[in-house]
């Protein structure tokens, strides 16, 4: 199963060089998903007995997080889910991008999605989910600001970002407090356990995984970014923006019910934030006119569906969600994928600028209505079951039925209408001249919509067999109890029929009258000034200015100023901390000082004075490097011969350094007043008595070393060395030493590149020097010669 | 280049005389201190670092051009070389089933260099990177 | 001696943050380089000082002779020398480089020249 998960990161990463082929790319990456929809599929027994395969491999023991995959029913549909549509999205794409230079980079981000989504919907483990979580939210943002350099797409990527992410944090805290609450961070265990939700915890968890999931499913008021992210390409919307990534919140409200459902909170919070949903998003939908952004609204509405069904947490609603879940998958897909070939053909997204395209486009318009009648929930589609469980469930409310009912039918007449007019616009009447002549499309574009607009047809006419096979496992997995689910088309004549078919005429009577809407609805409107994006927008420049303030007091760019404060900083807080909780009673160090010692010691004192105050550059380096052998003695006397022979090769190396660029600076200079001066020397010498105190204080406390005796004893037996000072550099700490020299080399290149790259200015002067004496060809030459070495 | 060229003309005879002895012995050392650091005070860094000042010292009595001809290769590939021998020292490891740069010793015994295992062909690899890095830095300035 | 270090140590840091105070950026290396000195020698003293024999197993041993000095602070000094060397390199060639680009060694009149340049 890991295997399964991390196949799509791997292939991301040859996707580029797989990229080349040519034109059938897009059949050759569908391959994968194929093959792991096939993988999915050969479970299908085991789940219908109700099994639960599991895989778990160490990942971080020392964290306890294990990679561990849960394979049960939700898992499994939300799996089949990703890499089905997965399957015939990657076919469309290969068609859609046909000329798209970049489509190597494209195929690299989207796998990188799917693996992170069957990672997130496979992960047992509160931690790996989150981290998969978190790589959706990524390659969401990298597929959204797929086109780079157009400005709304990157600012679309980065609010995208930016909401789901925020809310990823508040998801991080609440699924870290869940693992703590519930006392183990593996989600069965937590299912199996119980009783997080008496936990005195419970309130924060829940507002933070809510917050969490609300971001990613675009609930009001965080919907605002699911539209923005129609500037991706189109089989990115398709994918991500509708049947998949943003249903990672509703996985997560349902994987997580048997934790944190049933309590008043829940049943308060979701339907609440739910119902809102469905009806903004439908409100807002059918007030647009990009075909897109008409998906995208009606996206939300469903979600809040959704999000709505799963807070009543009954077993009607559990099945509810599922079946409507999975139909929307269906229907949305193939929408999103159809308004990317009308794009793709006339080169417009506009509804009011289309029509006709029946003539041109048959198998696209078969699919574009079978896609439509789903989601406008006529008979016998799968739409039609969805609709008639949301009536059914909502009609089985107590207190709230009439409420509900009335919304779900209002938010469903709006969806009808909306479906209505994705597809008569654009296909029916006559052809409408648009900024591109469509011709025939190709199959790997429409291949796709019809297959998702015929599985809808397909569900709904082996509705039993769906049913037990697909519906009831998942359901039985979010109420962690084996439910038994029979789904029919025909019920006889009740009140759910009757109010599919109000909402159908209703929904025909809102297209006919839309243009009344939406004068009613843009005199109502205030959304462009006080909607939660005109918040979002404000909240960024707040944190612009912010940024920019701090910036200017904080980061003045005089480097005096900035040690002047880092050292009075530190004085005076460690400084305090001394006075205020040291005892000072304690005895010196020994005092015991050999002669020779204390000669070194006055030396190293001259020399360093003598560097304050010399008035030549070659003095001062003099004096430097009679400081730095002093320090060698010093190692030396203490037995330190290795840091000693090293400490005499530095010294030899950096007096060669100095003297080899000395000349080339300004000879020194007093630009400080006296004043500056005697203030910089009191705070420089009091940072140096604070040092020498920490010294004295530090020496008299004798604390034994732990790693002294380990590395002491371990050393030959271990490390077959005897220098055990070496044996730590190479054996012991060799991943620090490995780190040190690529900084050193880091370094060397950096003073490579400096010496090398000129501001423009110089270079050509340099140049034209060069150029006289003939020798930048010859250099070229020779440094290409050493590249081939 | 111009301007070391000069210098050259101008060379100390006695610079040009001692370096003909010290630079050989100067290496012979850095390669003694870096086969025996492993038992005895030495090791890769220092020895790189003895290197490095030997080379440093041809360049300035002869010109870097000559000093670069006597080090066959750039610096630049040097710290590569280096890096990508600690590196492949501790992946030597990973073929033994053990974690990345856990130490592996073979039976075989050299005559001045002691037991072969991987954290000598680290050390090696410091070696070689720190000698890069050095010239690299050291011959770029005399350029300049 | 540690007391001799210790002032020893204070003294080195004393000097080094004055020289960085400085304008002229040629008093800055110099300036980083004593703190660098500085450092070291602070970890030494801390680390233990002892007058002992270095950290060597002798030959047919496993365990060195008892005292030996600390091995620890010396493995992290010894490769702190080492890239003291790669920063000053780099901090002075910086150095260099903007004082050709900018043709000034006061720090003062460095500020927001970026955009000029």
């Amino acid at each position: 199963m890991l295997i399964a998960v991390l196949s799509g990161f791997g292939f991301s990463l040859a996707a580029i060089w797989i990229a080349r082929i040519g034109r059938l790319r897009g059949w050759l990456f569908a391959l994968l998903p194929l093959i792991l929809t096939l993988y999915f599929l050969s479970f299908t027994p085991a789940i219908i007995a109700g099994e639960v395969i599991t895989a778990s491999y160490t990942w971080v023991p020392s964290l306890d997080v294990q990679l561990a995959f849960n394979l049960d029913g939700l898992s499994w549909l939300f799996a089949l889910l990703v890499s089905s549509i997965g399957t015939f999205i990657f076919i469309y794409a290969g068609a859609y991008m046909a000329d798209e230079p970049l489509v190597g980079r494209f195929y690299a981000y989207i796998l990188i999605f799917m693996a992170s989504m069957l990672g997130l919907v496979l992960a047992d483990n509160l931690i790996t989910l989150f981290i998969f979580w978190e790589l959706t939210s990524f390659s969401s943002y990298l597929l959204i600001g797929f086109n780079h350099k157009d400005d709304a797409a990157r600012k679309a990527a980065l609010q995208a970002l930016l909401i789901t992410s925020g809310g990823g944090l508040a998801l991080m805290a609440g699924l870290i407090l869940l693992g703590l609450a519930g006392n183990s961070f593996e989600i069965s265990t937590l299912v199996a356990g119980g009783g997080v939700a008496e936990h005195p915890l419970y309130v924060p968890i829940l507002l933070l995984i809510l917050t969490g999931a609300f971001t990613k499913s675009a609930q009001v008021p965080f919907h605002f970014w699911l539209p923005g992210a129609m500037t991706a390409p189109s089989p990115v919307s398709a994918y991500l923006h509708s049947a998949t990534m943003v249903k990672a919140g509703i996985y997560l409200l349902a994987r997580l019910t048997p934790v944190l459902g049933g309590t008043d909170l829940w049943h308060l919070l979701l339907p609440a934030v739910g119902g809102l949903t469905m009806l903004v998003g439908a409100y807002l939908s059918l007030r647009q006119v990009d075909l897109k952004r008409i998906l995208a609204y009606s996206t939300i509405s469903s979600l809040g569906s959704l999000v709505f069904l799963l807070g009543l947490d009954t077993p009607l609603a559990a099945q509810a969600a599922i079946v409507y879940l999975v139909a929307h998958s269906m229907y949305k897909g193939a929408l999103f994928l159809i308004a990317g070939i009308i794009e793709h053909e006339t080169g417009t997204r506009d509804v009011t600028a289309l029509g006709g395209l029946a003539r041109i486009m048959p198998a696209v318009t078969l699919a574009a209505g079978f896609a439509s009648l789903s989601m406008a929930g006529i008979p016998p589609f799968f739409g039609f079951v969805s609709k008639e469980l949301l009536y059914e469930t909502t009609l089985g409310l107590q207190d709230t039925a009439v409420l509900f009912t009335t919304l779900a039918v209002i938010v469903n007449m709006i969806m009808v209408a909306a479906a209505v007019l994705v597809f008569v616009r654009p296909f029916t009447g006559a052809i409408v001249e648009t900024p591109q002549t469509p011709h025939a499309v190709p199959l790997g574009l429409w291949l796709g919509p019809l297959a998702l607009g015929t599985g809808g047809l397909a569900a709904g006419l082996l509705l039993s067999q769906v049913g037990s096979t697909f519906i009831a496992p998942a359901v039985s997995a979010i109420l962690a109890e084996p439910i038994e689910v029979n789904l029919a088309l025909w019920h006889g004549i009740n009140p759910m029929l009757i109010l599919s078919i109000v909402t159908v005429l209703g929904g025909l009577v809102v297209y006919r009258y839309r243009h009344v809407y939406e004068r009613i609805s843009s005199r109502l409107d205030t959304s462009e000034r006080w909607g939660p994006a005109q918040w979002y927008e404000r909240g960024l420049d707040a944190v612009l200015m912010l940024g920019q303030l701090q910036t200017r007091i904080l980061q003045h760019g005089y480097l005096r100023v900035y040690l002047l404060t880092i050292n009075l900083v530190v004085i005076s807080l460690v400084g305090i901390t001394l006075v205020t909780r040291y005892d000072f009673a304690g005895q010196l160090p020994s005092t015991d000082l050999h002669f020779h010692e204390a000669v070194t010691a006055v030396i190293i004192a001259v020399a360093m004075i003598y560097v304050l105050f010399a008035r030549s550059r070659l003095a001062a380096v003099v004096a430097l490097g009679v400081v730095g052998y002093g320090i060698a003695l010093i190692f030396v006397f203490f037995g330190a011969p290795d840091l000693a022979m090293t400490q005499f090769a530095i010294e030899t190396l950096t007096v060669i350094l100095m003297v080899l660029i000395l000349y080339r600076l300004p000879s020194f200079a007093n630009f400080s007043s006296r004043g500056q001066r005697t203030r910089d020397a009191v705070v420089a010498l009091s940072v140096g008595a604070l040092i020498t105190t920490l010294v004295l204080i530090s020496t008299t406390i004798v604390q034994p070393s732990l790693l002294t005796p380990f590395f002491a004893e371990n050393s030959v037996t271990e490390a077959q060395g005897r220098n055990i000072v070496n044996v730590i550099i190479v054996d012991f700490r060799g991943l620090d030493t490995m780190g040190e020299i690529t900084v050193l080399s880091i370094a060397a290149l950096g003073v490579y590149t400096l010496l090398r790259l000129r501001t423009p200015s110089q270079r050509k002067v340099d140049l034209t020097a060069a150029v006289e004496t003939g020798e930048i060809a010859e250099k070229g030459k020779s440094e290409e010669a050493e590249g081939v070495q | 280049m111009k301007a070391t060229e000069k210098r050259h003309a101008a060379q100390s005879l006695i610079l040009l005389t001692a370096t003909r002895y010290l630079v050989p012995i100067l290496l012979l050392f850095s390669l003694f201190l870096l086969t025996r650091g492993h038992n005895e005070p030495g090791g890769g860094f220092v020895g790189g670092l003895v290197a490095g000042a030997a080379f440093a010292l041809y360049a300035l009595a002869h010109t870097v051009h000559q000093a670069r001809l006597l080090l066959r290769f750039p610096p630049r590939t040097l710290i590569g070389t280096g890096l990508l021998i600690a590196v492949g020292s501790g992946l030597v490891a990973l073929l033994f089933q053990r974690p990345f740069m856990t130490g592996i010793w073979s039976a075989v015994e050299l005559p001045i260099f002691g037991k072969l295992g991987t954290p000598g062909i680290f050390d090696i690899g410091v070696y070689i990177a720190v000698l890069g890095v050095i010239l690299q830095i050291i011959f770029e300035l005399m350029e300049e | 001696m540690v007391i001799v270090l210790a002032f020893l140590t204070g003294g080195l840091y004393a000097c080094g943050l004055y020289m960085m105070m400085r304008r002229s950026i040629v008093k800055l290396i110099m300036g980083l380089a004593l703190l660098s000195y500085a450092t070291n020698l602070l970890i030494f003293t801390v680390g233990g000082l002892t007058r002992a024999a270095p950290p060597l197993v002798p030959e047919g041993e496993t365990v060195p002779p008892v005292p030996f000095a600390d091995p620890v602070p010396q493995a992290l000094i010894l490769t702190a020398i080492v890239i003291g060397f790669g920063v000053l390199a780099f901090a002075v060639v910086l150095i260099e480089q903007t004082h050709r680009s900018v043709g000034t060694d006061d720090s003062n009149n460095l500020r927001g020249i970026e955009g000029e340049s």
